[in-house]
């Protein structure tokens, strides 16, 4: 009742539409609708790829086939019907492009309403852009430098091209094709992705960023990212995303796998902006994304951040495998649930190797009648002498039909290991509204202003050109239904 | 007249409070409202700041020729009304300087106006907040949180001198502060005293009007200005109770 002023006015305020709700007109080259192992056959040979790769991927299907949509997750969705989509599509494109003005106009013109700078502004802000379209990567830029530095950015299909034997080595490694359903799933049909290698001892010259992007309707969009950082290595690498106005839900399983060797370091932060639905709860992404980093080596670290704000499901748990001595995972997310979207997020950090640590900040974020979980595994293994990890949970509300739920799972099996928890649920007052209002502050800017303080230890952990792109999607993203 | 309050009759819940309050307060007056517990003394200034929860049931309040009540609350801030709050709110994650800057920013929009750029911004808010004894490190921490009572209010008074309102409504400043936190305070308010600015003290105790010094004091009573008068008014309230005032009025 103290909070109902609040909630009026939130409730009054006309919602922002989803801003980047359009489709770009192109005509695409679709493999039928539906799901067998000759559509596996039709996506691996479209990419031209080695006989092992198609074993690997009708392997996956077999598998695919005995298992069983996990349900534990806090989410309610209708039955998918994997026989009722699209596992395949491209963009009618020139095969091979040069530069950009071979691109596809109507693609530049898309990339251009995403806010896509694949121009002379990215080489001044120092930032490689590999674009995936749909499923297929139409433009790379900044080969060269990284190429001298030798590191190896390109589209996972590339990648099976040219560099098979470093893919072969590490895919499915950290996240085998046996792991849970969407991963195999994804294992059987993925389209394309991203991957990275990055040398021994290399400092990878430029943030790397690939923005994907889901156009096709009814097209279910399975991207495999693989990035490797060898010993003493380091790579920061930015995804961020975007997708058009569907009333369609559209299905999204992505495999990202991440391998750091000794001394190496791998940065993976992600700006999440699909279609999350209108306000009635209608349409939006399915989000099931399987992320994992491998610590392979000692002393290596991995860490996870990621600012969640679309998507009508979220089911994503960006984990980290402490296999290496002293290797150190982190988590930081910020989970924003509006309207009728529902979020299950969080993290595991599994300790395996001695004097292992990891550290966990998440803040959830939840509004209008969505539903917000992190689940969260922090386990030591026997031989994980002296692990350490530092949970941070909070969760934000807004409105009185929301819910944050938070649900830790913590095993130690040495007892030389120091877990530490801490978990907070707050409200945005009234008090704390009407504050800012009596200083002319008007009640969304307010509530934009007071998210993004509760988020700040978040953001912090964000590349900068990402942060303030990120500060301005919370405020986007909770225009409408907050208070 | 900068504020004309008219009849004001006003609910909170379904509890009449205000019945019947009228006031005129010029540019650069220095007005008082002292009342016991219950008179109405936060119901006033909240509802001439526009804060959910009250309705109002009769009466006018017109601000600078406008009609305040139809005005949604941060247009009365940058239409430059400003309360100091008895309770100043708590905002973790948000700095003081950050707030600032959004309220600067948001008010100068509602004007269209042009917003102040980050080093002249910057620049003013060192100046003020040096007039008040704070240190940087004490803009940079979340708004208010953490803070003494004595704190908190010269937050409020540092908001006030960098929002530069037309009027400046002070509900219970002086509750909570020790006699050096109010002298600071009450300083700081001082300062800020102008030809083109106007106050309105609302406070229980006479302690406040030894600092500050009231052209004109009102007594407030059961939802109704019941007497006014010059300081020697606060004076005579302190002397003889509100009991002994309020009836004879």
């Amino acid at each position: 009742m103290a909070d109902q002023a609040t909630i009026d006015t939130v409730q009054s305020q006309a919602g922002e539409r989803y801003k980047y709700g359009f489709v770009t007109d192109i005509e695409s080259v679709k493999a039928p609708k539906g799901l067998n192992a000759d559509i596996v056959r039709y996506i691996s040979a479209k990419k031209n790829e080695p006989a092992w790769m198609l074993e690997w991927r009708l392997q996956s299907f077999e598998r695919w086939l005995a298992m069983r949509e996990p349900d534990w997750a806090k989410l309610n969705y209708p039955r998918i019907d994997y026989q009722d989509a699209y596992y395949y599509s491209e963009p009618k494109a020139k095969p091979k492009l040069e530069s950009l003005d071979e691109v596809d106009p109507k693609l530049l013109e898309t990339y251009k309403k995403l806010g896509i700078p694949l121009t002379e502004q990215k080489l001044l802000a120092g930032v490689a852009v590999d674009a995936v379209f749909d499923s297929v990567s139409v433009a790379t830029t900044f080969k060269g430098k990284l190429a001298e530095a030798g590191v190896i950015f390109c589209p996972i299909s590339e990648a099976l091209q040219k560099h098979p034997d470093l893919v072969r080595k590490y895919l499915g490694t950290v996240v085998p094709n046996t792991d849970n359903f969407f991963a195999t799933l994804n294992s059987a049909v993925f389209s394309d992705g991203s991957f990275v290698y990055v040398p021994p001892g290399v400092r990878c010259p430029m943030e790397l960023s690939t923005y994907f992007r889901i156009n096709e309707a009814q097209t279910g969009q399975f991207e495999r990212t693989l990035i490797i950082a060898d010993k003493g290595s380091y790579v920061s690498y930015l995804e961020g995303c975007t997708a058009p106005m569907r009333d369609e839900n559209q299905l999204h399983a992505a495999v990202v796998e991440l391998v750091a060797l000794e001394d190496a370091e791998i940065k993976y932060s992600t700006v999440q902006n699909w279609y999350p639905g209108d306000e009635n709860g209608k349409g939006g992404i399915f989000n099931f994304v399987t992320k994992r980093g491998d610590c392979r080596g000692a002393r290596s670290r991995i860490s996870w951040t990621q600012v969640e704000t679309g998507s009508a499901i979220t089911w994503k748990y960006p984990s980290c495998i402490l296999r290496g001595d002293h290797s150190v995972g982190e988590f930081y997310s910020i989970a924003i649930a509006n309207n009728f979207q529902q979020a299950d997020t969080g993290t595991k950090m599994v300790h395996l190797g001695r004097n292992t640590s990891s550290r966990i900040i998440s803040k959830g974020i939840s509004a209008g009648r969505a539903q917000n979980t992190y689940r969260g595994l922090v386990s030591a293994h026997a031989r994980a002498e002296n692990a350490r990890n530092y949970t941070q949970c909070d969760s934000l509300l807004i409105g009185n039909r929301c819910g944050a739920h938070t649900v830790p799972y913590v095993e130690a099996r040495n007892p030389t290991v120091q877990f530490e928890h801490e978990a907070t649920t707050s409200k945005i007052s009234d008090d704390q509204l009407f504050y800012c209002l009596s200083r002319g502050i008007p009640a969304e800017e307010a509530v934009t202003l007071i998210v993004n303080g509760f988020c700040r230890e978040v953001l912090q952990h964000l590349p900068m050109e990402f942060a303030v792109e990120a500060q301005k999607l919370i405020g986007v993203s909770l225009e409408g239904s907050v208070g | 007249m900068m504020l004309d309050i008219r009849d004001l009759h006003a609910n909170a819940g379904n509890k009449a409070i205000l019945k019947g309050l009228t006031l005129s307060i010029a540019p650069g007056q220095v007005h008082a409202i002292m009342g016991p517990n219950g008179s109405g003394k936060s119901t006033l200034s909240h509802v001439l700041a526009g804060k959910p929860g009250y309705e109002v049931t009769g009466g006018t309040v017109t601000w600078q020729g406008r009609d305040l009540l139809s005005m949604p609350a941060e247009e009365r801030a940058a239409a430059g009304i400003f309360l100091a709050m008895q309770y100043p709110v708590e905002i973790p994650g948000v700095t003081t300087i950050n707030f600032l800057r959004a309220a600067v920013n948001a008010q100068a929009r509602l004007r269209g106006e042009k917003e102040p750029d980050a080093v002249t911004f910057l620049r003013r808010v060192k100046e003020e907040r040096e007039k008040l004894n704070m240190s940087d490190e004490m803009v940079k921490r979340p708004v208010n949180v953490g803070f003494s009572g004595g704190e908190k209010k010269r937050n409020e008074v540092l908001q006030m001198a960098i929002l530069k309102p037309a009027l400046a409504i002070l509900d219970e400043t002086d509750s909570g502060l020790d006699i050096d936190a109010l002298k600071v305070v009450a300083g700081g308010i001082n300062a800020l005293r102008a030809p083109d600015r106007s106050f309105l003290m609302i406070t229980h105790y006479q302690r406040l009007l030894d600092y500050i010094a009231p052209d004109f004091v009102h007594v407030l009573a059961a939802g109704r200005i019941v007497t006014s008068g010059g300081p020697e008014l606060a004076r005579r309230l302190e002397a003889e109770g509100y009991d002994g005032i309020v009836k004879v009025a």
